[in-house]
């Protein structure tokens, strides 16, 4: 195997055999080029779909109060629910298990201006779990926090829109805004993949909101965004937890189908994860039958090779080549040919994926099509063992073959 | 040197039997040049490929050099061809990407002896045959008498006790033959036992003994007084 003898006996055979050392190294870069470019592309789609259906996070739950439809202990039909900062805060502690974050959500509509701009907005009262909720991408500056809400800061986080509207070019960072007579902070702008609407928001902390709302501690709408590895399951079952235990709180009748309305994306994650499964399989499909292909390919061309040179192994042995001797050469320079063609076939794959990158995005769907390398590696060492295996065959053969039959010019 | 003892070998044809050889005796001193005639079908080639461990015999005994050969499987009678025997075939059966010093080294390639020894050696016997300065050329840029030449050289680079051709002039016209007959009475004269399969007459009386073969049975045995190729 090492021995230089036959390395330089291989070199000899590859460099006088061009053609069959191009078909052989041939097959198996195409068979790799093929499958790392398809396979990249297909990620690729993996990759738009994600970034199509994850603008919200699907692990969220939004808990809205509503009107109760029966009487129940003593309280009337069609009685108001309301909530406010304590049911938040009973919320956090006694789900905390399944609790990756929450937010209240209080909305309304306000007038906000920037020296001779203005214009109006919605302006969304929240806790800083609300960015991980909306996928709020900070663009500069930061997003509410605990700190703004705790101390009910007049800070605004405003959406790329609002600052194109308003401050024309300016960054608006630092800056005050005027909003309801007084004046607010810009401490941050983001973007948000949901389109031009979500982008003319402004966040600012819910206690603020609450303070300027005749300092009351109503919410309109909980947010929740629960573990993402409880499952769809887990997911159903912590709704009805929530749905009883609010029920409960608020008196209202466990079989009223009003008054608590809790709204889960479960479903639709379920869906989109049968989705993804789906373009995964067909991903994988394509990978697995380019890799076939270029098993096949190589399988026949190690046949050919073979077959080729029957009478120059005839020759060997009339001279005293042994059968493994033979076998040996034909498979070493078989598996050095491919791994080296294999290796080019994988590195121009990559390079390929590399040059594409996002052009293809606008028109096919695809975004930052990649292979992760080990595959790419497995994909090669997998032809290469079916070369050196198809390779084996028709070697045995020929090593077991009479030299005079061989040799026979017939 | 050779010693064969009611060798038998027959081929089988789909339900028929086929048998070629039937019952050879044959000995084979050290130094002589044999011709084996006869012809096509009478199993002179079958004789030959028994003797070159190219086949096995069906049935009789087979000594080469005291060395009884039998029980064969493909690694001992290729180690076996490569120590004992050295081949040259009608159609040359030469390497044809190989130029024809690797062509002559490859023998001594599978005997591992080193690099250097082995171009040292195989040049030598190139000399030997007069194609020295032909050493880097391709079979393909050599004429059928060369390229005969080559394939001598190669047989005898991993001194044999048995030379073995296969009708080594049947692809050559009659002045080359002479030539190529010539060479061969040379290496003969220097000790080598050499055995030619040949149909053709005045190739057979260029040998010391002529045997001729019919129907798988040895017609006649006799010596021959060798007439001189050039």
């Amino acid at each position: 195997m090492f021995s230089r003898d036959r390395w330089l006996e291989i070199f000899d055979s590859i460099k006088k055999n061009k053609l069959r050392t191009f078909l052989s190294g041939f097959t198996v870069a195409l068979g790799i080029l093929i499958f790392v470019v398809l396979f990249g592309f297909g990620n690729g789609l993996d990759n738009t779909f994600d970034k199509f259906f994850k603008d919200d996070a699907l692990n969220t739950m939004w808990v809205n109060p509503g009107r109760t439809s029966k009487a129940y202990m003593g309280y009337k039909a069609n009685r108001r629910i309301e909530f406010d900062n304590k049911d938040l805060e009973d919320i956090t502690s006694r789900f905390a298990f399944y609790i990756d974050g929450i937010t209240p959500r209080i909305s309304e509509s306000g007038n906000i201006g920037y020296k001779l701009e203005s214009n109006n907005y919605t302006i969304r009262g929240v806790a800083p779990a609300h960015q991980k909720n909306e996928m709020t991408i900070m663009m500069k500056g930061r997003y509410i926090n605990g700190l703004d809400v705790e101390n009910k800061e007049r800070n605004v986080v405003i959406g790329r829109l609002v600052e194109q509207d308003l401050f024309k070019g300016e960054d608006a960072l630092g800056k005050f805004v005027s909003g309801g007579g007084r004046s607010w902070k810009v401490v941050g702008v983001f973007q948000d993949d949901g389109g031009d609407r979500e982008e003319r928001i402004v966040y600012t902390p819910y206690t603020t909101l609450q303070l300027i709302q005749k300092n009351t501690d109503k919410i309109e709408q909980i947010i929740i965004l629960y573990k993402p590895e409880l499952g769809y399951g887990g997911a159903v079952a912590f709704e009805n937890q929530l749905r009883k235990y609010l029920k409960q709180k608020k008196y209202i009748d466990p079989t009223d189908r009003r008054g608590i309305e809790v709204r889960e994306n479960a479903s639709d994650l379920k869906q989109n994860d049968q989705f993804k499964t789906a373009l995964s399989s067909i991903i994988l499909f394509v990978g697995i039958g380019t890799l076939l292909a270029g098993i096949i390919g190589i399988s026949n061309i190690m046949v050919f090779v073979v077959k080729e040179r029957t009478k120059e192994l005839g020759i060997r042995k009339a001279i005293g080549a042994t059968p493994s001797s033979i076998i040996g050469m034909i498979l070493q320079e078989a598996i050095f040919i491919t791994s080296i063609s294999g290796y080019v076939g994988l590195l121009a794959g990559i390079g390929i994926l590399k040059l594409v990158g996002n052009t293809l995005e606008e028109d096919y769907y695809i975004t930052d099509p990649y292979v992760d390398l080990n595959t790419g590696i497995a994909a090669t060492l997998l032809l290469i063992g079916f070369g050196a295996f198809a390779g084996y065959l028709p070697a045995k053969r020929a090593a077991r073959i009479k030299p005079i039959e061989a040799l026979t010019d017939k | 040197m050779i010693k064969i003892k009611d060798l038998h070998k027959s081929y089988k044809m789909g339900s028929n039997s086929l048998h070629v050889l039937k019952g050879i005796d044959f000995e084979v001193e050290e130094g002589e040049l044999v011709a084996i005639m006869g012809s096509s079908g009478s199993g002179k080639s079958t004789l030959l490929n028994i003797l070159g461990m190219l086949d096995l015999l069906d049935k009789g005994t087979y000594d080469l050099d005291g060395v009884p050969i039998k029980d064969l499987d493909e690694t001992k009678a290729a180690n076996y061809r490569n120590k004992f025997l050295g081949f040259v075939f009608q159609s040359f059966n030469l390497i044809n990407y190989k130029t024809a010093l690797e062509n002559v080294t490859l023998p001594l390639y599978y005997q591992g002896v080193k690099r250097k020894e082995r171009e040292a050696s195989a040049l030598e016997y190139l000399d030997q045959v007069g194609l020295k300065p032909w050493a880097e050329h391709l079979p393909s840029e050599l004429s059928g008498g060369q390229k005969q030449r080559v394939a001598i050289a190669r047989a005898l680079v991993s001194q044999p006790k048995v030379l073995l051709a296969d009708e080594p002039t049947g692809a050559l016209d009659s002045n080359t033959s002479k030539e190529v007959m010539a060479l061969i009475q040379d290496i003969n004269k220097n000790g080598k036992t050499i055995l030619i399969v040949t149909h053709e007459e005045d190739i057979a009386k260029m040998c010391s003994r002529i045997v001729r073969l019919k129907d798988g049975v040895i017609m006649e045995d006799k010596k021959n007084k060798m007439i001189k190729a050039i």
